[in-house]
């Protein structure tokens, strides 16, 4: 078993985080047009999206039959399954994968629910390192707010229900988002996130990311502007 | 906290169903439990396993969580309640396969640190894998892609992969034997006498109260004070030593 950090891939690996709200999928989606406009082969992976696995999670998601520690697990195996499958064999093959949510996600959302910090990160130590791990940091009522109001239903386990803090959904949600947004602060520097102010315009976090990504990647071959 | 290990087509179900009869007429409630039943994610891995397309890494992480589901919503409780909990293997056959997959045997270690310490382990240890094919063969399911370590490559067909792959099984077993303190049985005597091997031994553990439930106790507390077991239990376990 490779362990994070240790992989040698000839492909790329660029992965977005942040918080519900954050603006990170749009930015991604664009970073994968442009990608794929400049000729390069991408490949797209998203966060609980293994067909082994996805039945179960949505299940137990409506079902409420997680605890901290199987919602970790599970959305571990998921993750496995993805690594497995839509990561590592792209990545051997010289392709760019974009990730959107990483193990970061896992380690802000599992500690925020009172999962141990040190065992998170052992269970998910296979993961493959990213060449740049983006985190899209919104301030916290800003990112609520987003949510809230696009979304009139939260989710039980997105809103942190389950961990009893308060019965009224949106309260429970801002005290959670709270927690994870500590502990994605706390792993900028553990992990070396590469942090992008997300009040700015999506044009200017857009321009930040593809000036950053542009010096990972070689100029492709036989390419004309 | 009673644990059957034990390779496939070994008797772990023959004997758990025995034991659950005798000890329910001696009057101890019992809840039986094993591989893939959790609620969670038992119909998941299932599923998962049909299609052959299930990898190393993933395939650990899904039995895992199917272990703690089980390990926290009913093994938990039932012991808590002053039930006798009959387990169909345990973590270490999940280390097992793992360890035969080329996992770090450090990494899955950590990934069950919340397991409890069983009160007994009974590994009944068949004495080659040809007496296991008689007993797959007889059942009538016929040989399995994952008993048979198949996404191994071990061998041309199902038979040479089964064997090689119980060859290797049994040699984790055996070395697990000594460092975990399992009560051996020779499972290739008739299922009279394994039964009533196992039914002493257990009553031995039934009748006799101190000793290592004590530990046991304890844990249960940790994990009832705090909602986290992941956070509570994972300093408390021998598993959590040093694989030397």
């Amino acid at each position: 078993m490779i362990s994070y950090g240790q992989h040698q891939f000839p492909g790329k690996l660029f992965v977005v985080e942040g918080t519900d709200g954050s603006g990170k999928s749009t930015q991604l989606a664009l970073l994968y047009q442009w990608l794929k406009a400049e000729g390069y082969p991408v490949f797209f992976s998203e966060w609980n999206s293994s067909p082994l696995v996805k039945d179960t999670t949505k299940r137990a998601k409506k079902r409420h039959l997680f605890t901290p520690a199987t919602f970790s697990l599970l959305h571990a195996t998921d993750f496995a399954d993805r690594t497995e499958r839509d990561i590592v064999p792209p990545l051997k093959a010289g392709a760019i994968v974009l990730a959107d949510r990483y193990i970061y996600t896992a380690y802000a959302r599992d500690v925020a629910r009172g999962c141990d910090r040190a065992w998170v990160r052992e269970v998910y130590s296979f993961a493959v390192k990213p060449t740049v791990a983006f985190f899209f940091r919104a301030p916290l009522d800003v990112a609520v707010d987003r949510i809230v109001s696009g979304r009139p239903n939260l989710k039980y386990y997105e809103a942190g229900m389950d961990l009893g803090w308060s019965d009224e959904p949106e309260e429970s949600f801002t005290i959670f988002q709270g927690k994870i947004l500590e502990e994605y602060d706390r792993m900028v520097s553990e992990f070396g996130l590469t942090v992008i102010d997300a009040t700015r315009s999506i044009e200017r976090q857009q321009r930040e990311m593809r000036l950053l990504i542009s010096q990972h990647l070689k100029k492709r071959r036989g390419k004309t502007h | 906290m009673i644990v059957i290990e034990g390779t496939d087509g070994v008797g772990r179900s023959t004997h758990i169903a025995l034991l659950r009869t005798w000890l329910e007429s001696r009057g101890h409630a019992v809840l039986d439990t094993g591989m893939t039943r959790s609620i969670l994610a038992g119909r998941g891995i299932k599923e998962a396993k049909k299609g052959h397309t299930l990898g190393r890494l993933t395939m650990q992480l899904f039995y895992a969580t199917d272990f703690i589901d089980r390990l926290e919503n009913e093994m938990l409780p039932a012991l808590r309640a002053g039930f006798v909990v009959l387990t169909d293997r345990y973590i270490y056959s999940a280390m097992a396969r793992a360890e035969l997959r080329g996992i770090d045997t450090a990494w899955i270690r950590s990934i069950y640190s919340m397991a409890l310490v069983p009160d007994a382990v009974f590994y009944l240890r068949p004495s080659s894998p040809q007496l296991l094919v008689e007993r797959v063969l007889s059942s009538g399911r016929g040989f399995d892609y994952w008993e048979s370590g198949m996404d191994l490559h071990l061998g041309e067909d199902f038979y040479d992969s089964f064997i090689e792959y119980q060859k290797r099984m049994l040699k984790v077993f055996d070395r697990m034997s000594t460092e975990y303190g399992f009560h051996v049985l020779n499972a290739s005597r008739t299922v009279r006498s394994v039964a009533s091997d196992l039914r002493r031994a257990v009553t031995k553990l039934i009748d006799e109260p101190a000793t290592p439930t004590e530990d046991n106790v304890s844990q249960l507390q940790v994990v009832r004070d705090k909602p986290t077991p992941a956070k509570s239990t994972v300093k408390t376990l021998d598993l959590n030593k040093e694989a030397s």
